[in-house]
């Protein structure tokens, strides 16, 4: 065993903050995290790196993957949480895209993973339902199969999908669909279909959240007409791409980078807030939480560098994973919770909109402005993904088998 | 010793109770509070002349109905129950303890009449929590004072008629000797204010004093002596947020529960699954001693380290039950459609409102433990 980083790989992240610097868009710096940019803000990233190769570093090489070590994976999200880069979105990059390479046809991969690696296509997700969120196995959402006129075979899609996150920019989006009501076990009956978002009989409605954001959607399908050829995966067996894809959605849910860059802001505040005419970070309790963030995320650092050097060794992300989104969501939430105590007052202006509105809200200092609307989104965290109850579910029976 | 209401204590929560229940639904306090004003001048014109209870707290010789801290309590926990946004802790618990402290008969009379709302103008951009850091001055004029400073995040400025100040007269920038208190209308010349609304629903200010020009008449009891009575109404502020957070964590609790009865996951009520009664009954046991505390803490008025007390126990609970109901809700916890989110803001904003919890664990320490 041996935890040092090697001469090569101090050189390869040498490369990749050169690469970052003179190539991360200006006007982006910073925005890491931000729910509110624009789909071309949000893109843009993406396709400069989709354009160096670099898009998808966790595929197989023969769909776009870099070839990279765990190490140096592990560099690249730290490089990219230091410059608080805008990360691609995880819909096409590490959901359906996986799927689409493991369970789909060649002719589906020559038609949707181009688009994915590029970061010219918007994905998103339609899992949940109103009344199918944790036991996501008892949705409801139909799927028929006939024969139209022309010949071919479709699948007439109805039923209501919900926390459909950014739906609104979406150009596909990945649904699990039941296609055998009659099935013995709810896992069973259920497929993983691709459609067009501007297929006619889909209305996207959105859903506001805490912090005001426009985040996520309900997603209503009427009478969807899908050719049967955008199905992942055999008939009724959709459960399988399901459960891969929420394994894989787990393993990058840690945010270890992300957080490490949390926590040096907690730090920057806690140094020019003042507590009785001192800086807050001098504070022995403030400065005790920050500590203990710090411990706890060197122990999830290291788990998941752990967990990575065994999918390395040819072990999948497994139900271990879960340990993963637990943890990474704990602290990442703690974080969001010990910015907005340490903004003090100023935590309590609501900030109204982004973007054009920036410049026109001066109440209080910058670093305060989203600290209140940020914990209170990040309260979703715990929840989506599978809750973080479902996660412990998980492991015991799982891991512990119990 | 008893822990019973008296007869009219028993009927101002009822009155209240029944009156927010009939107008005061968490519809109608959305549209309160997206309105324009932030606050609704009808409910408060209510609070005086239907209900009587701005007058609750306050002895019969002064127009009141004889109570005291444990009526602004009861008038309290209903605040918190149905999320109001007016301003009751600023205008009667603060102004009118403000009131109270220096024998302002005229000011209680226009407290209880609800022509006169007033905000509690104190904190700092750089104070903190401190209320003795004042870099707001107030220096001697032709028999009068001349005020210069910023105030943050003034709570209810907006729907107020006047401010209560903190300035300093004399001392250093957070010396307790040197600390003055100013009565005066929001209109005087020479204060501005920029009004905004904030995450838990209310409307706060920033309020800046440019040389603004107030009588000898407007400095309350003597001059750089005020720390004491700060001090004291600000703790009596601190029991009636506790008691406004008994009454948000009782409505969150009661919405998990209603909610994960109905909820239905794996083909039961989620209400069934042991780790999430488990979750409920720590939620439960956090409400019941939010209560017990608050009651502790309104009995030993004005016993500071009591009131330290309170709000730490009260800060912890609102976060543990704030964070959890959410939790428990699942996604729609986090929708602006559904209450307990605004609740949990609420929750999240009571915890820091006058200090956060590691402040007055800290202070506690302070009173109890050290020398």
């Amino acid at each position: 065993m041996d935890l040092k980083f090697t001469p090569e790989e101090e050189a390869f992240r040498t490369e990749i903050r050169t690469f970052i610097e003179e190539n991360y868009p200006e006007r982006l710096k910073n925005a890491g995290g931000r729910e509110d940019l624009g789909r071309d803000d949000m893109l843009a990233w993406h396709q400069i790196l989709g354009e160096k190769g670099w898009s998808v570093p966790s595929w197989p090489e023969e769909y776009g993957g870099t070839g990279w070590t765990p190490t140096q994976k592990y560099i690249w999200n730290e490089e990219n949480a230091r410059a608080n880069t805008v990360p691609p979105l995880p819909f096409g990059v590490s959901m359906v895209g996986p799927v689409i390479y493991t369970f789909g046809t060649p002719e589906q991969k020559e038609r949707f993973l181009p688009g994915i690696v590029a970061g010219t296509t918007w994905w998103c997700q339609g899992y949940s339902e109103p009344g199918a969120g944790s036991d996501l196995a008892s949705l409801k959402t139909r799927a028929e199969r006939i024969t139209d006129d022309d010949g071919k075979e479709y699948y007439i899609v109805n039923g209501q999908k919900t926390w459909t996150t950014l739906a609104q920019h979406a150009d596909w989006g990945f649904f699990l669909v039941r296609t055998d009501p009659d099935a013995r076990k709810p896992q069973e009956g259920i497929s993983f279909l691709l459609i067009d978002m501007k297929t006619p009989g889909i209305t996207v409605r959105p859903i506001i959240t805490l912090g005001g954001e426009h985040e996520v959607n309900e997603v209503f399908l009427d009478n969807v007409k899908v050719p049967v050829d955008q199905r992942v995966g055999k008939e009724n067996e959709g459960w399988t791409c399901a459960k891969f894809l929420l394994a894989h959605e787990r393993s990058g849910i840690a945010g270890v980078a992300r957080s490490k860059v949390g926590i040096e802001r907690i730090k920057d505040i806690a140094s020019t807030e003042l507590d009785e005419g001192k800086p807050l970070i001098e504070n022995p309790f403030f400065k005790r939480k920050v500590a203990e963030l710090e411990v706890d995320l060197t122990a999830l650092e290291f788990t998941e560098l752990r967990t990575l050097a065994g999918e390395a060794a040819g072990k999948g992300p497994g139900p271990e994973s879960s340990v993963l989104k637990i943890k990474g969501t704990e602290i990442q939430q703690r974080i969001q919770e010990l910015v907005l105590e340490a903004v003090g007052h100023y935590g309590a202006p609501y900030f109204r909109g982004y973007g054009e509105g920036d410049n026109e809200f001066s109440i209080g200092p910058d670093y305060a402005q989203r600290a209140a609307p940020t914990y209170f989104n990040g309260r979703k965290t715990s929840i989506y993904g599978g809750s973080n109850e479902i996660q412990r579910g998980i492991i015991a029976k799982m891991v512990l088998g119990l | 010793m008893n822990f019973d209401f008296t007869e009219t204590q028993t009927m101002v929560r009822d009155t209240l109770q029944r009156f927010l229940a009939d107008r005061y639904d968490f519809e109608s306090r959305q549209k309160i509070s997206r309105s324009d004003a932030g606050w609704s001048q009808d409910i408060w014109k209510a609070f005086a002349e239907e209900l009587g209870i701005l007058g609750a707290s306050f002895s019969e010789e002064l127009g009141g109905l004889g109570g005291g801290q444990i009526e602004n309590m009861i008038v309290m926990e209903e605040v918190g129950r149905s999320l109001v946004v007016e301003p009751y802790l600023s205008t009667v618990v603060i102004g009118g303890g403000f009131a109270r402290e220096y024998g302002k008969a005229d000011l209680i009379e226009e407290i209880i009449g609800g022509e006169t709302r007033i905000a509690f103008a104190w904190a700092e951009p750089q104070g903190r929590f401190d209320l003795n850091y004042l870099e707001t001055s107030a220096r001697e004029k032709d028999g009068g004072f001349v005020l210069s400073g910023h105030k943050a995040v003034v709570r209810d400025a907006p729907s107020a008629t006047h401010l209560v100040v903190t300035a300093r007269t004399s001392g250093d920038v957070a010396d307790e000797d040197g600390v003055s208190l100013f009565l005066l209308p929001k209109d005087t010349k020479g204060v501005s204010t920029r009004d905004y609304p904030l995450v838990d629903g209310g409307v706060a200010s920033e309020v800046y004093f440019e040389n603004a020009e107030v009588p000898a008449s407007a400095l309350l009891g003597e001059a750089g002596k005020a720390a004491g009575a700060v001090r004291k109404v600000v703790d009596e502020a601190v029991v009636g947020l506790c008691a406004e957070a008994v009454g948000c964590m009782e409505q969150m609790n009661k919405l998990t529960q209603d909610y994960t009865k109905e909820r239905k996951q794996f083909g039961v009520p989620i209400s069934k699954f042991q780790v999430l009664q488990h979750r409920m009954v720590d939620m439960f046991m956090e409400a019941e001693q939010a209560r017990s505390m608050t009651y502790m803490a309104v009995n030993r008025l004005p016993d500071s380290a009591s009131a330290a007390q309170a709000k730490v126990k009260i800060g912890k609970g609102l976060t543990y039950v704030g964070q959890n109901a959410v939790q428990l809700h699942g996604g729609i916890g986090i929708t602006d459609e559904y209450a307990v989110g605004h609740y949990f803001k609420r929750a999240t904003m009571i915890e820091g409102q006058f200090g956060t919890t590691d402040h007055y664990l800290r202070r506690y320490e302070r009173l109890a433990l050290e020398d």
